[in-house]
C-alpha cells in the first residue's frame, strides 16, 4: 500500500504530513531565533576569542614576513653545510630592507629565542652596514662570515631555517619543558630547568587533594542536612549557602588572618599546648595555606550536588536494609552509599573543574609553592608579556578541563547542575 | 537525630563521633566569617586581635577603619564601589535579557542541537577563568572596549547569563505550557502571552538568576584584572591590591560590609526559592 493512496488531507488540501512538517519548522525556527541573541553573542565575544587564542599560540608569521627572500632561497638548501652564496644575498637583501624599518632589533630578540648569540650578531651585522663596509659587488657570504664567526657557523643558519613556518608548535611544546634541538628533534630541557612540568603537577595534585578533602568534609554534612527535620537542616544550610554567596576575596582575606603567624588559629594551637609561643608554624604562603582556604571555599560546590541527591533517597531503604539483618555499615555501605554516587559525580567533578584553574587564593595564601598553573598563565599575560605563550597554556589547561566536563557531562548531564 | 534506645553502644558512640565531625565541617565553614567582624573594629593597625580586645576593652575598639573606608582621602573605596555597583547592574540586567530569552527557547521542545547548545551556553561558566579572562581581554583589546566600563559590563554578561540560563530552565522545566496555549486561544498575542502569563510565573528564577549574575559581576577579579584601568577599579580589584600591598584593616571594615551584603542576597534568594518552589507546586 503506497503512501498516495492514504494520504491524509487539511481543510487547505495539502497533505497533513507537509504540513505539519512546515508547522514543526516554524517552531523550530522560533526557539532557535530564542536562543539566537545570546547564541550569537557569545560566539561573537567568547567562542571566537578562544578560537583567536589558539592561532595565536601557534602562530609565527611575524619572522616569516621579515626574511621572505631568505626562506625562499633556503628552500632548495639541504641545511648541511654552510648556505650558498644566494642564500646569504638573499639574507642581507631583506635585512637591508628591516634596517630601513628599524626591525632588524626585532628579528635579533625573535632569532635569539632559537638559539642564543643571534642578538649580538644582527647588532654586528648592522654596524657593518651603517658604516657601508659591505660592498654589494662582491661576494656576500665572504663578507658577512668576517662579521664574527658565528655567522660561519652552520647551526645558526639552521636556527633561521627552522623559523621558515608561519606556524609552530613551539610554545607548546615549552609548556611541557621541552624545545626544538638544532636538528628540529623534540628535546627535553636540563632536568633542573623543568618548572613548568613541576606546575602542572602541583596543579593535578592540588586539584585532586582539594577534592578528596571537600568529598571527606561535604559528604557527612550533606546527609546530615538531607535527614535532620526541615527546620533543623534549614537552619544548618546557611553554614553552607552563606560562605557560598560570600566574595571569594573577602573569605581569602579571612583565612589569611586565620593562618598568620600571630593569628588566631596559631594562638590556639599555643593555647592548647600543640606548639610553643615561640615556635609557631608557618601556616600561610605554603601548600598548607591553599589546601585550607581553598577546600573551605570550595566545600559548598561538594555540599549542594551531594544534598541535592541525598534528598531524593528514602529513608526507609536504610531501614529494610537493617531489618533484613545488615549492620547499620553494611546497611550503609550496600544500599545508602550506591544511591549517592551520581551525587558524589557531580560534586567531586564540579569541585575539581575549579579547583584546577584556580588563581586569586593560590596567589594570594600559597606563596611561592602554592603557585599554580593559571597563576603562571596571568605572569605570562602582565609581566613577560608572551601572550602567545599565555595562549598555549590556557589552551593545554582549557584541554584538560573540558575532557573533565565532558565526562561531566556524560555522567550527569550539564541541565542537571542545580544552583543553590 | 535521636537514637532508638535499642542501639548498640558502638554505633551509639559512632553516632557521636560522626555528630562531632559534622559540627566541626560547620564550624570550619561559616567560623571565618566572623573573624572579619571584631577585627575590623580594632583600635589599632594591626590585623590581630590587641590584648585590649581579648580583655574586651572598650578603648580596644573603635569605628576609624570604617571613618577611613568612607573617608580616607587616599582610599579608592568610593570610586570602586560606585563602579562595582554600575557594572554589576548593567551586566546583570543584560544577562537576565539575554538568558531569560534563551532558556524559553531551550526549554521549548522543538528546540534544535539542545545538547550542544545547551553545552556552549554554560561553557563560561565551566572554563578556568584565567582562560576566559585572557580570551575576553583579547577580544576587547581588539574592539577597543578595553579599559573601559562598557567591556567589563559585556565581559560580566558573558559570565554572568549561564547562571540565568540555568536557573530559569530549571523554573520552566515544571512550567505548564497549557497555559500560554490557553491565552493565545483566547486571543492573546505572543508579547501580552509573556509579559502577562510566563513571565510573572518564573519571575522567581529569573530574579535568581539575577542574583547570581550580579553576585558574579560584583565579585569578579579576574577578568577585571585584565580589562580595567585605572579608572575602572572595582571592589574585588582594590581588595586584591590591598591583600597583596597593606594588608589594611580597612580591607576588613569593606569586607564586614560585602558580608552584609551577601547575608541580605542569601536571604533574599532563599525566599524566592521557597517562593518559587511554592508556585510550581501550585501549577502541577
Amino acid at each position: 500500500m503506497s503512501s498516495e493512496t492514504k494520504q491524509i488531507l487539511t481543510t487547505d488540501g495539502i497533505p497533513l504530513e507537509v504540513s505539519l512538517k512546515k508547522a514543526e519548522r516554524k517552531n523550530k525556527i522560533k526557539a532557535f531565533l530564542l536562543v539566537a541573541p545570546l547564541l550569537l553573542f557569545l560566539i561573537i565575544t567568547y567562542i571566537f576569542p578562544i578560537g583567536e587564542m589558539f592561532s595565536r599560540s601557534i602562530d609565527d608569521k611575524m619572522i616569516t614576513n621579515m626574511l621572505p627572500k631568505t626562506f625562499k632561497e633556503m628552500e632548495t638548501w639541504d641545511g648541511k653545510e654552510l648556505p650558498p652564496e644566494e642564500v646569504f644575498a638573499a639574507f642581507y637583501a631583506d635585512f637591508k630592507v628591516l634596517v630601513e624599518k628599524q626591525e632588524q632589533g626585532k628579528l635579533g630578540q625573535r632569532l635569539n629565542k632559537e638559539k642564543n648569540g643571534f642578538n649580538s650578531i644582527t647588532k654586528k651585522l648592522l654596524r657593518q652596514i651603517k658604516r657601508n663596509k659591505i660592498d654589494e659587488n662582491q661576494s656576500i657570504k665572504e663578507q658577512i662570515m668576517k662579521v664574527h664567526k658565528r655567522w660561519r657557523d652552520v647551526e645558526y643558519w639552521q636556527a633561521i631555517k627552522r623559523t621558515a613556518p608561519p606556524y609552530t608548535m613551539a610554545k607548546y611544546l615549552k609548556g611541557m619543558d621541552m624545545y626544538y634541538a638544532a636538528d628540529g628533534s623534540i628535546a627535553q630541557v636540563d632536568e633542573d630547568r623543568r618548572i613548568h612540568r613541576i606546575l602542572w603537577l602541583r596543579t593535578l595534585e592540588i586539584a585532586l587533594f582539594v577534592t578528596i578533602f571537600c568529598f571527606l568534609m561535604g559528604y557527612p554534612i550533606a546527609h546530615l542536612l538531607a535527614t535532620l527535620p526541615m527546620k533543623y537542616s534549614n537552619l544548618l544550610m546557611i553554614c553552607v549557602l552563606l560562605p557560598f554567596w560570600t566574595s571569594l576575596l573577602v573569605r581569602t582575606a579571612s583565612w589569611m588572618i586565620l593562618l598568620q603567624q600571630q593569628g588566631v588559629v596559631n594562638d590556639f594551637f599555643v593555647m592548647i599546648g600543640l606548639v610553643t609561643d615561640d615556635n609557631r608554624p608557618e601556616m600561610m604562603y605554603n601548600k598548607v595555606g591553599t589546601y585550607v582556604a581553598m577546600t573551605q571555599i570550595l566545600l559548598p560546590f561538594m555540599v549542594l550536588p551531594l544534598y541535592s541527591v541525598m534528598k531524593t533517597i528514602s529513608p526507609s531503604l536504610m531501614r529494610a536494609g537493617k531489618s533484613l539483618g545488615g549492620t547499620p555499615f553494611v546497611a550503609f555501605w550496600k544500599v545508602y552509599f550506591p544511591l549517592t554516587i551520581p551525587g558524589i559525580g557531580a560534586g567531586c567533578l564540579l569541585v575539581f573543574i575549579l579547583a584546577i584553574g584556580y588563581y586569586i587564593t593560590p596567589a594570594l595564601v600559597g606563596g611561592a609553592s602554592g603557585t599554580l598553573i593559571s597563576n603562571q598563565i596571568a605572569y605570562h599575560m602582565k609581566t613577560t608579556l608572551d601572550w602567545s605563550f599565555a595562549s598555549a597554556m590556557g589552551l593545554m589547561l582549557l584541554t584538560g578541563v573540558l575532557a573533565v566536563y565532558w565526562v561531566y557531562n556524560k555522567l550527569v548531564g550539564v541541565d542537571n547542575i542545580k544552583l543553590g | 537525630m535521636a537514637l532508638p534506645s535499642y542501639t548498640e553502644t558502638r554505633y551509639r558512640i559512632w553516632h557521636y563521633i560522626y555528630l562531632a565531625i559534622c559540627t566541626f565541617v560547620f564550624f570550619f565553614l561559616i567560623a571565618p566569617l566572623f573573624v572579619i567582624f571584631p577585627l575590623s573594629f580594632n583600635a589599632e593597625e594591626f590585623l590581630v586581635f590587641s590584648e585590649g580586645m581579648k580583655n574586651l576593652d572598650p578603648d580596644a575598639f573603635s569605628l576609624r577603619w570604617y571613618h577611613d573606608m568612607v573617608y580616607g582621602t587616599k582610599n579608592p573605596w568610593g570610586l570602586a564601589a560606585k563602579n562595582s555597583f554600575i557594572i554589576a547592574i548593567f551586566a546583570t540586567i543584560g544577562s537576565i535579557i539575554l538568558g531569560t530569552l534563551a532558556a524559553l527557547g531551550l526549554s521549548s521542545r522543538h528546540m534544535p542541537y539542545k545538547g550542544i547548545i545547551m553545552a556552549t551556553l554554560i561553557s563560561p561558566m565551566i572554563v578556568p577563568l584565567i582562560i576566559s579572562g585572557v580570551a575576553i581581554f583579547f577580544f576587547m583589546a581588539k574592539v577597543g572596549l578595553a579599559a573601559t566600563h562598557t567591556g567589563i559590563v559585556l565581559a560580566h554578561i558573558i559570565l554572568g547569563t549561564p547562571f540565568v540560563v540555568i536557573t530559569v530552565t530549571a523554573t520552566l522545566s515544571g512550567f505548564d505550557h497549557s497555559v500560554t496555549r490557553a491565552a493565545s486561544s483566547l486571543g492573546s498575542n505572543p508579547v501580552n502571552t509573556f509579559m502577562k502569563i510566563t513571565l510573572p510565573l518564573i519571575l522567581p528564577g529569573v530574579i535568581s538568576g539575577g542574583l547570581f549574575a550580579f553576585v558574579t559581576s560584583f565579585d569578579e577579579v579576574v577578568v577585571v584584572l585584565f580589562l580595567a584601568g585605572l579608572e575602572n577599579t572595582t571592589i574585588p580589584v582594590q581588595m586584591w591590591t590591598g591583600l597583596r600591598e597593606q594588608l589594611s584593616p580597612t580591607i576588613l571594615a569593606v569586607a564586614t560590609c560585602l558580608i552584609i551584603l551577601s547575608t541580605l542576597i542569601l536571604i533574599s534568594a532563599e525566599l524566592l526559592r521557597r517562593r518559587s518552589e511554592r508556585l510550581r507546586g501550585i501549577n502541577r
